[in-house]
This record gives C-alpha cells, structure tokens and sequence, in this order.
C-alpha cells in the first residue's frame, strides 16, 4: 500500500503548518469569541421537555410573558422536543408555575430542569484542567524512565494538539461546551497518549538494533517505524471512530455533543500520533546527534 | 486432546457463567441519575440565626436527617454526601412529586421534647409538645461522665422556670425527645429540676449518648439549607437516553467483533471472546464495588473497550509481521506476542498514570471516569493480554491452527526467506 512507503517525516512540515493554522485559528476564535457555554457554565435554568404533541414558540411565549420570566429566554421548538432557556435562575414557584402551564398544553410532557450556579462547573472545568496537566507531569515521569525525555515531550505536546484541537473546533462552530464536553476531552487525552506511545515503542525498538550515522538515517529509522505501525494505528482509530460514530448517531440526544466531541478528539488522536509526534521526536532527536553531517 | 479439551472447557465454562448470571447482574448496576433519571440538590448550609460556623457535627448530623428524610418518601436509595465544610449534596431516584420533595427536604431540623396528652395510640407515642429546639442554649449539650462511669448528656436550657414547670408536672413520667417525627430517646423525669441544666441517661451506651448531643444541638441551632444547585431529570427522558446509548453501543460492540474476526480469523475469534468477557468483568467489578455507572463511567468504558480491541490488534499485527517475514506459525506467535506485550503494556501503563493522576487530584465526574478507567485497563491486561494469549497457545499446542490462513495471513503475502 502506498501510505506504508511514505515519507512521515518529510511530510510533517505540510502538518506542521495545518496544525499551527489550526491552533492559531482556535486561540484567535477563542480569545475573541470564546466558547459557546451551554447553561452548565452559565447562571440560568435550561429546560428541555418532551412532547407528544406539537407546541409551538408561539403558545409558550405567552406563558412565559404571563410568569414574568420571558426576559430574554430563547425557546427552541421541535417535534417532540422543546428546549427553552432563561438567562436567569427559575425559583421553585416559577418552575412549578411553568411546569403546570406546559402540562395544560400536553399533558404528558415530561421535563428536564437543570438549574445551575455556574461557579460548580467551572469549578470542575478549572479542576480537569489542573489535572491534566499534573498528568502530564506523570507521562514525563514514566516516559522518561521508560524511554528517553524526548519521547515524553513529544507525547505531550501531541495529547496538549489534540486536547486543544477539539476546544478550537468547538470555538470556530461554535458547538456547544456542556460539562460532558470535558469529560470528552479527558478520554481523548487517554486516547492521544495511548496511541502515540504504541509508534513510539517500535521507535525505541528500531533504534536499537540500528546504527545511526547521519540524519538520513534517523529520518529512515522514523518512516520505517511509521510506516510498520500505520496498519494498527489505521484499523485501531477505524474502530474507536466508528464505535463513536455510532455513539454521535444513534446515542441519546444529551450526549450528542459528548460523542461528537470523541469523533473529532480520536481523528486529532489519530492523525497527531503519527504526523506530529514521531516527526517532532525527530526534530528533538536530530538535535542531539552532535550535528550529523547534512544529508545528501 | 488434552489441551483442545481444556480449552473447550475454559470457553463453555466462562460463557455459561456469564450466560448465567448476566441478566442478574445487568439489573442490580447502579445507575447514576444522569441516566436513570432523578434529582439532584446541593445545599449549602448556614445557621438559622448569627452568624455562628457550621459545625461538622451539624452537618453530618442535618446529612443523616436529610437521609431520614429521603428513605421515608419512599425514594430509592438516596445518596447523601457532605462536601467541604458547609455544604451537602442529596441524590434522589424516583421521585415522582419534585416539589413536595424539595419543600420537605429544606425544613430546618426540628427537635421537640414531648409528653403524652391521651391522645396516644400505642405505647411508644408522645403527642403533647413541651419545648422545642429554641429552648435549649447552643452548643451545650455534652458527653459527660455519670457516677458510675456510663456517658450521660448533660443538657441546658434558657427557661429555668418552664423547665422547672415541665419536669414538676412530669416527676416519675417519661419526656420524650423527638427529631423531626422520629423518636431518639424517652427518659423518665427523676428530679424536678430548677437550676435549668440537666442530665439524661441512656443506658451506657455511648454511640447513643453521642446522637442524643449530636441531635439536642442541631435541634438548638439547626441549620438552614440553600440550594445551590439543582438538577432534574425525568424519569422517562432519563430512560429514553439510556436505552438509545445501549442500542448505539451493541451495534459498535458487533461491529468491532466482525471486524476483529474478519481480520484475524481464530485469534480474532478468541479476542472477540476474551472482548466480552472483559466487559463481563467490568459489569461485574460495578456490582460489587457498587459502583454507579453515570456518562463519565460510560466515557471511560469506551475508551477502555477501545484500547483493550488495540491490544488485539497490536498483538495481532505483530503476529502478522512476522508470520510474512517468513516465521513458521509457532515461532511468529511467540515473536509476536514476546514484542507486542512491551508495547501493550507501555501505553495501557502511561494511561493508567494518567488516569491515577485524574484520580487523585479531580472532583466528581473527573474522579468517577478516572476510576472506572483504571479497573478497565487492569481487567484489560487480564483478558485481552493474559486470557487470550492462553486461549490461542492451547490451541497452537494441541497441533491446530498451523496455517497462517487461520490467521488471515494469505500465503502470497509471506516473504520467503
């Protein structure tokens, strides 16, 4: 197959380039739009409902208006779902008022009310990111003791790609940030590093039964090392990707932002581990080899 | 014949067990609110009256009565938890009229003293109401030490007259202490007592000694209950939710199956077993730890299923490897599995260390999906790299599979040599 005999390593700078884009559009993203936080990182009550009928915008919004609770709350009608939320925190009486009304409309509606004090999530939000990053002062640790430094931080930087990649897709579409979207990013993390480690190992096993005497031979050992991976990295991202996939698909409608977050975290996983990592761990290592003579 | 009877037996004994006791074990998992549906509170408490600290016995002790509370609307299994010092997080299935619920839950704790007015109806019920919680000073009531050395309460009130009153009238008679509805303990009045403290004995029991404190003191400066936070879930959009995360995750799971023995032939086959009998596992281990399973369990179930069919595919791609750089069968699975064991074991290891970190320093979702992460992977190692390797090296010794098709390895592809 032709993609066993490419050259990863020469390839890297065009994914060099893709990925810096990308983060650059991501940190431009977030820093002028941010994220679009669902009600989890805003005060505000969010109120889903199922229906067994159609109710439309228009015999809510009076109800609203009559509860004095319609101050800029969006309601989003569907067929059997409606979502309305309110930019402020529904008390016990409003919510029970608004329960009330909307059962007068369809008595079987059924209703999810999440009130939330944003500081919990973000409490949360703040708390994962603390520890990931104490995490990765874990992968250091063992890589290095395992491997050599260089593996660890080329791991590292990769899962932080990934990692940031899905905040920076999520910012640019403007998808929405649930407290599920964290967890997401945390099994994309495990995901990342278990799959840049498995190309590094043979790397660590190439290296040595191999004489390297110039960075032509690095570049070769790197390729090799890819390329004899690249049917396990492909069948295993295949895997994962289409069990999430399935997930985003038929999964229930609350998590449909979490598996959608997995789709796009194992694609980065996948794609960093080879085109990232190993190439980076070159740049690393080509350092080190006192210079070795240009290559031809 | 041996080997190809032993593990025929291995195989027919662990799928009836699991045949067997599946069923059972899917009902008894506990599942989080987040997908059975129910309703969650955080409280943050105060004190009624001052601006007096929360005490962590009042906490733990307004938590238990928030229990007691919980278990008698008929809820099942509430969860109670206290977090940091002033707050407490109340879990509830099944609750079919939220606001009764939430208005019951927040009235404060309520300790009478009682006496019997006639209008009784067995032996153990005190109706007439004699002082409530107000009457007593905070924080007063104390373990102390009576003359023979049994712990006694040592109580004091504001109304030394009306105290005085009550124990008059009652001499001889039992005065019964009550929470909420529930009664703690009914004493007989010895003395009458006027100098507004006094002690009550319970019978040389000192975890009772200790509720009765507990109890008088929350009664006497009970504490107010905010929410925070409030979460509900209804039952049905719970189960709806679930159902369909079930469905899609059965139709991944048979995908992965066929897709692992479309590629691999008989070691697929054995890791499409080994596969369920890892997620068998893992049912297992919740049931018993009494774990409950929520969307981050899920997540982290996912990925563990994930990196357990990598650990198949490693080691089979390996074999591979080398059964087309022209090894015979034998030497090509022991080459392989000798090779990719290192490489399974380093990335499984590096997130288990991730996922220990996750473990020790987040909070709520971070530490469930740390932690089921962690039992994954080690039942992984179980399964998917010890139980499978078994499985195929009893097959290869009994003198099968000697072919390299059974490993969906074509003839044509093997390098000669």
């Amino acid at each position: 197959m032709s993609f066993k005999n490419l050259n990863y390593v020469h390839l890297s700078k065009y994914f060099y380039i893709f990925s810096i884009a990308l983060t650059l559009a991501g940190i431009i993203c977030l820093s002028v739009f941010g994220l679009n936080y669902s009600v989890d990182f805003r005060a505000g009550s969010n109120v889903d409902i199922t229906l067994s009928k159609g109710i439309t915008a228009e015999q809510v919004q009076p109800i609203l208006d009559k509860l004095k609770i319609a101050d800029e709350a969006s309601i989003s009608p569907g067929e059997e779902r409606m979502n309305i939320r309110f930019t402020q925190v529904l008390n016990e009486d409003q919510e029970m008022k608004l329960k009330g009304e909307i059962s007068k409309l369809d008595e079987k509606a059924s209703f999810e009310v999440n009130t939330v004090d944003p500081e919990m999530a973000k409490e949360l939000a703040r708390n994962a990111i603390y520890a990931v990053l104490i995490s990765c002062l874990g992968i250091i640790v063992y890589v290095s003791i395992r491997f050599e430094w260089r593996f660890a931080v080329a791991a590292i930087i990769s899962l932080l790609h990934d990692a940031f990649m899905v905040v920076a897709v999520f910012s640019i579409f403007r998808l929405e940030v649930d407290l599920t979207f964290i967890i997401a990013v945390l099994t994309i993390i495990g995901y990342s590093i278990n799959d840049t480690i498995v190309i590094f190992d043979r790397i660590r096993e190439n290296l040595r039964f191999s004489k390297l005497k110039n960075r032509q031979d690095l570049i070769e050992l790197v390729n090799r090392s890819v390329s004899q991976t690249i049917m396990r990295s492909i069948y295993t991202a295949l895997t994962v990707f289409v069990a999430a996939f399935f997930l985003f698909l038929l999964g229930g409608e609350s998590i449909r932002m979490f598996s959608l977050a997995m789709v796009i975290g194992l694609l980065f996983g996948a794609y960093s581990s080879i085109f990232i990592a190993s190439p980076l761990w070159f740049v690393l290592k080509s350092k080190q080899k006192n210079k070795p003579a240009k290559a031809s | 014949m041996k080997r190809i009877f032993a593990f025929v037996t291995v195989v027919v004994v662990i799928s009836g067990i699991m045949a067997w006791s599946t069923p059972g074990l899917l009902k008894s998992v506990h599942l989080g609110l987040d997908l059975k549906g129910g309703f969650e509170i955080l409280y943050e408490a105060s004190p009624m009256e001052g601006g007096e600290k929360v005490s962590r016995q009042s906490l733990l002790k307004t938590a238990q009565s928030l229990e007691d509370r919980a278990n008698k609307l008929g809820t099942s299994e509430p969860e109670v938890t206290t977090e940091g010092t002033n707050r407490i997080r109340l879990k509830l299935a099944g609750v079919t009229d939220e606001a009764e619920v939430r208005k019951l839950m927040k009235e404060p704790a309520s300790l009478t003293f009682r006496s019997k007015d006639g209008t009784e109806k067995s032996e153990n019920e005190y109706n007439k109401i004699e002082m409530v919680g107000t009457d007593f000073v905070e924080n007063a009531a104390k373990l102390e030490l009576g003359s023979m050395n049994e712990p006694i309460v040592a109580i004091k009130v504001k109304d030394k007259k009306k105290f005085a009153e009550i124990t008059e009238r009652l001499l001889g008679k039992p005065l019964a202490i009550y929470m909420n509805d529930k009664m703690i303990s009914d004493p007989i009045v010895q003395n009458v007592l006027s100098d507004g403290t006094a002690t009550i004995t319970v019978g040389g029991d000192r975890k009772k000694a200790e509720e009765l404190r507990d109890v008088i003191n929350l009664g006497a400066l009970p504490l107010k209950l905010t929410e925070k936070y409030t979460q509900s879930v209804g039952a049905t959009l719970g189960k709806q939710s679930l159902d369909k995360t079930i469905e899609a995750g059965l139709i991944a799971s048979a995908f992965i199956l066929l897709f692992m023995v479309g590629m691999y032939r008989v070691p697929g086959l054995i890791a499409a077993f080994t596969l369920i009998v890892h997620t068998w596992l893992l049912i297992l281990v919740f049931v018993w730890a009494d774990f409950t399973l929520t969307l981050p369990g899920i997540a982290a179930l996912i990925l563990g299923v994930g990196m357990a069919v990598d650990a198949n595919i490693i080691t089979n791609e390996r074999i591979h490897e080398e059964m087309k750089n022209g090894k015979s069968v034998m030497s090509a699975v022991k080459a392989g599995d000798k090779h990719s064991f290192r490489t399974v074991m380093d990335s499984q290891l590096t997130t288990v260390i991730v996922a220990a970190v996750m473990y020790w320093f987040g909070t709520g979702a971070v530490k469930g999906f740390a932690l089921v992460l962690i039992v994954e992977i080690v039942l992984s190692i179980a399964t998917n790299i010890y139980l499978s390797r078994f499985l195929l090296n009893l097959l290869l010794k009994a003198g099968k599979l000697l072919k390299p098709k059974y490993f969906g390895v074509k003839e044509s592809e093997i390098r000669e040599l």
